[in-house]
């Protein structure tokens, strides 16, 4: 009998079965999105600092609303670039 | 009773003491007008993300203030930007979840950082008392399995 150790698989079995995307906001219970806090909005930007879709980071629509408010505001105040290479 | 913020930034070049006074003659400017502050958060000299007036440094500065009315606040941004000391401004509306968050970060509990921290940090020390608690049951059993198995396959 072969034990479970010793099956071996020509293709790893994980790879296609995506981690289930959750909004961080619900889930951690943030409320408020501060745009003052550069390096929490740098994780929505890509590295040339474009605002990264829902599709990505897996917010709900009223928390992506917050975040892309919040971003640009930071840019108004030159908290995060409007353009850059290299971001992260 | 609403909440509002204005954010600024002040001209690197001023010496620190014109600085803090041009921080001063705006917090005395919303208490004039009926605005009574509850923080000012001085975020010091920073980097600018990218250059402002040909400046790549500014002085931070956020006055979180409560008022009746919003009526103020226009006649304060007009000064703002009339004011050359000053490089840019922002003034926020904000809401409970957002007053809140301010006040908890105040009292030190600081809301995002230490929320996701905290719940990694317990899951670690239960793993390492629940692995010093098994290992001596568990080395026993590991120990008397393979004399079994030996037993049956002489």
């Amino acid at each position: 009998m072969a034990t479970q150790d010793e099956i071996k698989f020509l293709a790893n079995p994980n790879i296609g079965s995506q981690k289930k995307k959750y909004c961080r906001f619900k889930k951690f219970g943030l409320k408020h999105v501060d745009y003052k806090d550069e390096n929490f909005l740098i994780q929505f930007v890509n590295e040339q600092g474009k605002l990264l879709p829902r599709r990505l980071t897996g917010n709900s629509l009223k928390f992506q609303r917050r975040v892309s408010t919040a971003v640009k505001r930071a840019r108004h105040l030159a908290i995060l670039p409007f353009v850059t290479d290299l971001l992260k | 009773m609403r909440h509002y913020e204005v954010t600024f930034i002040v001209d690197p070049v001023l010496s620190g003491d014109e600085v803090k006074s041009t921080a001063q003659t705006y917090k005395e400017m919303l208490t004039n007008e009926g605005a009574s502050i509850v923080h000012v958060d001085e975020m010091g000299l920073r980097q600018l993300a990218y250059p402002i007036n040909k400046r790549s440094t500014g002085v931070y500065y956020s006055i979180e203030f409560s008022a009746e009315t919003g009526n103020m606040i226009s006649k304060v941004e007009l000064a703002l930007k009339r004011d050359e000391r000053i490089m840019r401004y922002l003034t926020v509306s904000l809401d409970k979840f957002a007053v809140k968050y301010y006040e908890d970060k105040r009292s030190g509990k600081i809301g995002k950082k230490v929320k996701k921290e905290k719940p990694k940090e317990i899951p670690y020390g239960a793993f390492n008392n629940s692995n010093t608690n098994s290992a001596p049951i568990a080395a026993p059993i590991a120990a008397a399995i393979p004399v079994i198995i030996d037993d049956s396959e002489e």
